[in-house]
């Protein structure tokens, strides 16, 4: 389309216009931090943890590392595209409960795998649909309708599974678990996929423009025909999609569908979307932020679990990172 | 309930009767009346509050009207959205709700409009052609911003209400709606944006400008309209009226 001609003066011209500040600047300037915070820290904790454990460092040590990450970064995606609109999903976990549960007792009444996976994630897209619709139809603030919602399938799950766990022993979710290729367990290649797949609908697609304009100035992109309560909407259902597939890396992983809500995953999300420099005030993120924050904060857990760092200690730490994380941004350019 | 002058509707891009919105309570302006005459510049003036915005927003699609109707280039056309007026052909420069903060000046000129490259069944984001559009579009209009890579948070006021008034016009409208858009700029700037104004009128681009300085107004349209308090109270041809009668009508005092 474009000739070398074309673009020759426009890109000499925004060479011109930015400037590139020097290392040394780059380096004092706080901004740079914030901007880089899940990636400075990732690289902290893998020197600190490589010092003082050598098996840190273990390519075992490392791949364990990555799958243990894989369902933490699938949820930071999904709790990404809530907290650009300026949202915030409290009710991931539960909707992985949820979609385990489905997963387990569909698969149990003997539909087949395939089916129960299939349900599992319908259902929890169709919790992020209700978020969505109850939130833009009754402007109620997300994080009212979000918690209702955290609290109503919690109890659906305890109602549907009766409180038990349900065995799921399926060789396509086994071998999901423990297969890989290449260098990576098959999570991690899921894990990498919904990355991809997020980051190009983010950056290249108009939607993605559209939900960081809804999240920046709602009543601004409404003005200039953006609908901003179905933008709204299908930020929440992708959320609940992600969910979905973290439920269904949760049950190949620990093999049942537990009726238990995993809250660490839901603030670790948060917590991830924060160390990646999304805004919590919508407008501006990033996919691969986000990723990195959630491979950070399992870097954190795994690195104290090898230091032998009782488990006790391991929420102060990722809540000292996450306040640490927050100071920073506030000098987010 | 007719209008006070009545125009052939072959005559009037958008004309309204009756037109009516309330938000709870409060009445922003009752069973209004107006046409803007196809390839004229129409201006609305009256005192803070009287209801300018929200009659321009109920045009656009902003908002949703009580009871009244509207009728766009012959057509009765209520817009259900801002999109649907955008794709009639009418773009707006809004008071308050100008340019998202976040996204950069290229962003800002696309947004809603972006340009797409079609693979399949998908839809991907043609930045380079935007950045390249966007880079022409500000140029045309010599309107000067460091980067259009930049985000428009840290434009300055001048500059941001420039953005949203290049976006508005360099699409090819049929009616450019302007709401007070020359009140944050400087005395050059304000003139740049007149001259844009008398060009898109040469161009018989329909304009619509609401504005509260009355020599600009009495410079630069062909027909005013009055608001006083949430009603249409008068119209009169730019070239018959003096600034003391447009005082005396906004004010009442006439
Ligand atoms: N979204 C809204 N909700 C409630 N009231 C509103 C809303 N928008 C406008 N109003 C009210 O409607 C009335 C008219 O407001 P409007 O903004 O149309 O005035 P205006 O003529 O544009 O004034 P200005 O010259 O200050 O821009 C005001 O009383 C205002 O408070
Ligand atoms: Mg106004």
């Amino acid at each position: 389309m474009s000739t070398p001609a074309d673009n020759a003066p426009a890109a000499h011209s925004a060479g011109a216009e930015e400037s590139r500040p020097s290392l040394a600047a780059l380096l004092l300037d706080p901004s740079f931090w914030a901007d880089w915070a899940s990636v400075v820290g990732l690289v902290g904790l893998v020197i600190v943890f490589g010092i003082a454990q050598p098996v840190f460092l273990s390519v075992a040590n490392l791949q364990a590392l990555l799958l243990a990450a894989a369902i933490l970064v699938v949820l930071s995606i999904g709790q990404t595209f809530v907290i650009a609109t300026s949202g915030i999903d409290l009710s991931l976990a539960a909707a992985v409960m949820l979609g385990a549960i489905i997963l387990g007792l569909v698969n149990a009444a003997g539909y087949g795998i395939f089916i129960a996976c299939v349900l599992a994630v319908l259902a929890t897209s169709a919790v992020g649909f209700l978020n969505g619709l109850i939130i833009t139809a009754g402007k109620i603030p997300d994080f009212v309708v979000t918690l209702g919602t955290l609290s109503g399938i919690t109890g659906l799950g305890l109602i549907l599974s009766g409180g038990e766990p349900t065995m799921v022993g399926s060789t396509f979710l086994l071998r999901l678990a423990s297969g890989s290729f290449g260098p990576f367990g098959y999570p991690v290649w899921v894990a990498i996929a919904a990355v991809i797949v997020a980051h190009i609908a983010l950056y290249h697609t108009r939607f993605g423009v559209h939900l960081l304009a809804t999240g920046g100035q709602a009543e601004s992109a409404g003005a200039l025909g953006i609908r901003t309560n179905r933008v709204k909407i299908a930020a929440y259902t992708i959320s609940g999609l992600c969910a979905g597939v973290a439920a269904i890396l949760l049950v190949a992983r620990i093999g049942s569908a537990e009726p238990q809500i995993n809250t660490s995953l839901l603030l670790n999300s948060v917590a991830a979307v924060v160390l990646g420099g999304v805004s919590l005030f919508g407008g501006r993120a990033s996919i691969l932020g986000p990723a990195i924050g959630a491979l950070m904060l399992t870097a954190l857990v795994n690195g104290l679990t090898l230091l032998n760092v009782s488990a006790f200690y391991q929420p102060l730490a990722v809540g000292a990172i996450v306040v640490l994380a927050a100071l920073i941004m506030r000098y987010q350019k | 309930m007719s209008a006070p002058h009545h125009i052939p509707a072959a005559e009037a891009i958008i004309a309204c009767e009756g037109l009516s919105k309330h938000f709870g309570g409060i009445r922003a302006f009752t069973d209004v009346a107006f046409q803007a005459r196809r390839g004229e510049v129409t201006a609305v003036i009256g005192d803070n509050g009287a209801g300018k915005s929200t009659l321009v927003r109920s045009l656009v699609g902003v908002h949703q009207p009580d009871a009244g109707d509207l009728f766009f280039d012959g057509q009765a056309r209520p817009f259900a959205n801002p999109d649907e007026a955008r794709k009639a052909g009418i773009e707006t420069v809004h008071q308050n709700l100008a340019l998202i903060d976040e996204l950069t000046v290229a962003q800002n000129l696309f947004l809603n409009r972006e340009i797409v490259r079609r693979i399949g069944p998908f839809a991907f984001l043609d930045r380079k052609a935007m950045k390249r559009e966007a880079r022409s579009m500000l140029s045309r209009l010599s309107i000067n911003v460091p980067s259009i890579n930049q985000r428009v948070r840290r434009l300055s006021g001048g500059q941001r209400q420039a953005i949203s008034i290049c976006r508005a016009v360099g699409s090819g409208a049929k009616l450019v709606v302007m709401d007070e858009p020359t009140a944050a700029l400087g005395v050059q700037e304000t003139a740049n944006v007149e001259a844009l104004i008398r060009r898109l009128r040469e161009q018989s681009v329909s304009v619509i400008l609401v504005s509260h300085n009355f020599d600009q107004v009495r410079r630069l349209s062909d027909q005013i309209w009055v608001m006083r308090a949430g009603k249409m109270a008068a119209t009169v041809r730019a070239s018959e009226t003096s600034g003391n009668e447009l005082v005396a009508l906004v004010t009442g005092a006439a």
